[in-house]
């Protein structure tokens, strides 16, 4: 069985191609493309897709998501949140260890693996724990989390706070090809706090987390990498500061990879006006300056990759009083419409955008992803134009927790494939 | 002036004219307390529940006479002994409340922004009497007051406020009020008490307590909690009391005319000498009267009372 998908604008970040042409399908697999050219089918079952007006990319991978199953399936499952990544165009993602139980051990690793089988849609690549229980005194055993299917180790949701664990985990985590990513928070620091610590804090009564609670990890993980020769991976970077240490880090040579969130990009503190539980994530929204800082590095390349942080939250954790309400927000439906303003603002190429979602990150996880022949067919088609309202009640996520309800926004996926396989069609393409 | 206002959230939200108004209502209530009989039928027939989900004696005391002498039916929930409260969540409790039809809900609250959580799933009134180190607008109101009588007017007087300022929710408030009715607020205190960005309240602050209690009209001076030591707030409260407590020595830098306002509890001989505290330049028991007629006004106010006072 095959199929064609003609006359689209590939952009392929892994070769640098952005050119019109077809690309054909052959049994899950890229069995042909021409960027600049056209393909003929040679088998008579062949299934054609117009993508005229339309991008054809690789599929977007988003390296840190949060699926809370085990243990809080009334928040998400693996099955909902890979409906939710394949409707954002997302064929791949890297699940964070903080569910219940906690992935730490191999078990669990391939159960979520197993769960992710059984929904069909996405591939779903676990990141395990770095220290037993996320509880930072025992190192998890790396060696059987890789063998179960572990990409990564970390213990977001919270920071390693033990400098030492941290060298260890880096050192221990090359011997089996793990990546390791740091949720950067310096917890003393950070204590109490409910928002970007500023004047909007002070005004709104609210006790403030400053950005040094960030930048101060960030640096103490540039050092550690440096030490260890051992790359590390900063996760969800939202301060100017940290950008500035990253950066720095990155001329001198020292192993380490950022990523950004689309929410981090796109607003500042001032979304929690009004106690609004639906922009209160960890790390909080910072100011202007911040986001100006994260754009920026993430045009020249100093932040890596976009990754949503995606942490859906049932009304039990966000209809409260602010301080008590959960942290995150969802992601998955909105990164890429949110990333497609960063094209429409000049600030990236729609090469560059699509690199830092889907190239990037798989590097840095060391997953495939490009248009060659020969590679599975995990594609995402784009529909630049399209113009749409958000609303959360038409999410797949099961969270309903969004900053962006009401944006107007142009631009998403109209189709995505994992494995050759349709795994979304927007309701109106190609009908 | 019609008070279309439903909720008392904070003071950043009311207009200089609503304050005026606040402050004239409250004026003409408080002869009401002078009576031999303290009790008029304005509020009859409505319902008013006091939610006090952290312990406060003083302002519940002051919104509780406040509404029985306007005849109003109060009610008092505490968190701490009530089975309402217990296990449920805010949302749970607002819509407990809502079943009851109340008109008016007063909260103190230890978080930020829940009287506003609480106005925007309420359909009565909701007046925040303190929420976490946010809001504190009744006792704003009462310091405007205060100081409006004894002082003929709020504007261009300088007000010096010292202490805590990061954790008090007064002192926000006060920020906020004084400087909107043409006050000029300084606020001074230990650099680790001194929230970010604070200035943007539109108040200065002042490198010392001297200078910032130099010319000033009104010293208010903020409690001081021993916990402070804690999170690395302070080192000791004798040193707390030598370096930024009020004393008669430091006083004579103020105005001939300085008065002195205290929130209440105070900590004689720390942030407040005994001689000041209880001394002649001192309206701390003013502050205290002026509570329950500013109460009574917010509740006339907000239960449409403009209207329901040409009937009376
Ligand atoms: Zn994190
Ligand atoms: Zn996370």
């Amino acid at each position: 069985m095959q199929t064609l998908i003609k006359g689209g604008r590939i952009i392929d970040p892994a070769r640098g191609i952005d050119a019109a042409g077809d690309l054909l399908i052959d049994s899950g697999t890229i069995a042909g493309i021409e960027p600049g050219g056209s393909i003929e089918p040679d088998g008579d079952h062949c299934q054609f897709i117009d993508a005229r007006g339309k991008w054809v990319c690789p599929g977007l991978v988003d390296m840190h998501v949060h699926f809370r199953q085990p243990g809080e399936e009334y928040k998400e499952t693996i099955a909902t949140g890979s409906r939710a990544a394949a409707a954002g165009g997302f064929t791949a993602v890297c699940t964070m260890p903080n569910t219940s139980p906690v992935n730490d051990c191999a078990e669990v690793t391939r159960f979520i693996i197993e769960q992710a089988e059984a929904a069909g849609l996405v591939r779903v690549y676990p990141a395990a724990a770095i220290s037993r229980g996320l509880e930072g005194r025992q190192l998890c055993e790396f060696g059987e989390l890789a063998a179960a299917g572990a990409v990564a180790v970390t213990d977001d949701g919270r920071p390693v706070s033990d400098p030492l664990l941290m060298r260890r985990a880096l050192e221990y985590s090359s011997a089996f090809g793990l990546r390791v990513i740091s949720h950067c928070e310096e917890l003393e620091l950070s204590a109490g706090g409910a928002m970007n610590e500023g004047a909007l804090a002070t005004a709104m009564g609210l006790p403030g987390i400053p950005c040094a609670a960030e930048s101060i990890m960030v640096m103490r993980d540039i050092s550690l990498a440096r030490l260890t020769e051992v790359a590390v991976h900063i996760a969800h970077v939202s301060t100017a500061e940290s950008v500035a240490a990253i950066r720095r880090a990155k001329e001198e040579g020292i192993p380490v990879t950022a990523e950004t969130a689309p929410h981090y990009f796109s607003l500042t503190e001032k979304a929690v006006e009004g106690y609004d539980t639906h922009a209160k994530m960890n790390p909080p929204l910072r100011c202007e300056q911040d986001r100006l800082a994260v754009c920026e590095a993430l045009a020249d390349g100093t932040i890596d990759a976009i990754a949503t942080d995606h942490a859906p939250h049932s009304e039990l954790e966000k209809l409260v009083e602010f301080q008590l309400a959960a942290n995150g927000v969802v992601g998955l439906e909105t990164s890429l419409p949110l990333g497609l303003k960063l094209v429409a603002g000049g600030l990236l190429s729609p090469l560059q955008l699509i690199e830092r979602m889907s190239a990037a990150p798989a590097r840095i996880l060391g997953l495939p992803s490009g248009l060659r022949k020969g590679m599975a067919a995990d594609i995402v088609i784009i529909d630049p134009e399209v113009e749409f309202t958000v609303s959360a009640a038409g999410f797949r996520s099961k969270g309903r927790n969004t900053p962006f309800e009401g944006w107007s926004l142009r631009g998403r996926a109209v189709l995505t494939m994992v494995g050759g396989k349709t795994v979304y069609r927007d309701a109106g393409f190609g009908q | 002036m019609q008070f279309a206002r439903k909720d008392i959230l904070d003071m950043e939200s009311l207009s200089v004219e609503e304050i005026r108004l606040i402050l004239d209502t409250a004026e003409s209530m408080k002869e009401i307390s002078r009576r031999p009989i303290k009790k008029v039928p304005t509020l009859r027939g409505k319902t008013v529940i006091l939610f006090f989900y952290e312990p406060s004696t003083r302002t519940r005391m002051s919104f509780d006479i406040a509404a029985k002498r306007l005849s109003a039916d109060s009610l008092s929930i505490s968190a701490s002994t009530s089975s309402l409260v217990k296990g449920e969540t805010l949302l749970d409790t607002a819509r407990n409340l809502e079943a009851m039809h109340p008109d008016i809900v007063i909260l103190r609250h230890s978080r930020a922004g829940a009287p506003h959580f609480l106005a925007r799933h309420l359909k009565s009134s909701v007046i925040n009497a303190g929420d976490g180190i946010h809001a504190h607008p009744t006792q704003a109101l009462l310091d405007m007051m205060t100081v409006r009588e004894k002082k003929g007017t709020l504007e261009g007087l300088k007000i010096a406020i010292v202490g805590d300022i990061a954790h008090s929710r007064v002192a926000r408030s006060n920020c906020a009020g004084f400087t909107k009715m043409g006050s000029q607020v300084v606020v001074c205190g230990p650099p680790t008490m001194m929230p970010t960005g604070i200035e943007s309240l539109g108040v200065s602050v002042a490198p010392d307590i001297d200078t910032a209690i130099e010319g000033a009209d009104i010293i208010m001076m903020l409690r001081i909690q021993k916990e402070r030591q804690k999170g690395f707030l302070m080192a000791t409260e004798r040193e707390y009391s030598r370096f930024f407590g009020l004393t008669p020595e430091r006083l004579e830098k103020a105005r001939p005319d300085v008065l002195i306002m205290h929130p209440g509890p105070m900590n004689r001989g720390v942030e407040i000498a005994p001689e000041v505290a209880d001394g002649p330049y001192s309206i701390i028991l003013d502050q205290v009267t002026n509570g329950v007629a500013v109460r009574m006004a917010l509740l006339f106010l907000v239960a449409g009372g403009a209207r329901h006072a040409d009937v009376d």
